[in-house]
């Protein structure tokens, strides 16, 4: 059971490294600074319905050190790592309260995912005026958190119903 | 989905509408005639620039990557950059006070003040 899910966290960190790649590939160029699709957090959705919570943080760390050392420099590592420690807590806590489906717990994810890049940016820039942009990060992290959650929930119970862990 | 989703969305998309007819109004209150664009880098001023007066400036880092900051009509904007992104080029021309273009991955701001009655936030510098 124990190499099942090594195995499976393997192929996840994997695929969300692969996913990150697509992204940076393809950057949703709407002109705010930190809107990120998070196609990367299909991978963390899932296997935080999946095999659980450890996994999830494990796996959100390994991919933002990954990442940051392939395709982008230190600040960047930065600002995705508060966006993702700050996305990943919010989803952890909407988890475990279990009011909300899967697509709300990502629409969180993909708020707080923008929220928090932007407070750091906002701290290491040291300019208040980033704050303008955090209702359309609001609204982007909204539309593309409620497309991951039916999608990663569309993948975990696929997911579930092959594999026990 | 749920209806706690749905409820959840709404209150998001409630809070983004109220952050941003907030600052919409602060930012018309607060713009004059004297409005300047404030540029730093990495929190430290580079220059200011009168949006009265056109201008293209030619902001270069040691590294070798620039940003190329152009005032025009009363308008500041970033028409050139280095890095990857390029969010800072396809952002939108700015003339309120409070509006930034800012450059992540050069650690750069572009920034409106209002000016003369802006002089509290002026001295905070």
């Amino acid at each position: 059971m124990k190499t099942k899910r090594i195995a499976f966290l393997g192929l996840f960190v994997a695929l969300a490294f692969v996913l990150s790649y697509i992204e940076f590939m393809l950057p949703l160029n709407i002109g705010i600074p930190g809107a990120k699709i998070g196609i990367a957090n299909l991978a963390v959705m899932v296997t935080l319905y999946t095999v659980g919570e450890r996994d999830a943080i494990v796996l959100s760390i390994i991919r933002v050190v990954l990442v940051g050392l392939t395709f982008g420099n230190l600040s960047m590592m930065m600002y995705s790592l508060a966006g993702a420690a700050l996305s990943l807590f919010a989803m952890l806590i909407a988890k475990r309260i279990s009011k909300l489906s899967m697509t709300g717990v990502s629409v969180l994810g993909g708020v707080f995912h923008n929220v928090g890049q932007i407070i750091v940016a906002m701290l290491v820039l040291e300019t208040k005026s980033l704050f303008y942009y955090l209702p359309f990060l609001i609204i982007v992290g909204t539309i593309t958190g409620v497309v991951i959650g039916i999608v990663s929930s569309l993948i975990t119970e696929r997911v579930k119903k092959s594999m026990q862990f | 989905m749920k209806k706690n989703d749905i409820i959840l969305i709404a209150i998001t998309l409630v809070v983004a509408l109220a952050c941003f007819i907030g600052t919409r109004i602060w930012q018309k209150s607060n713009t004059d005639e004297d409005a300047v664009a404030v540029v730093t880098i990495d929190g430290d001023i580079y220059g200011e620039f009168p949006l009265s007066e056109d201008i293209v400036e030619r902001i270069e880092f040691p590294d070798g990557s620039f940003n190329v900051l152009t005032v025009s009509e009363g308008y500041a904007d970033v028409t050139e950059a280095s890095c990857p992104d390029q969010i800072c080029v396809h952002h939108n021309h700015i003339r309120y006070s409070g509006e930034s273009i800012v450059c992540l991955p050069n650690k750069l701001v572009v920034e409106v003040k209002g000016g003369e009655d802006n002089g509290i936030d002026g001295s905070t510098y």
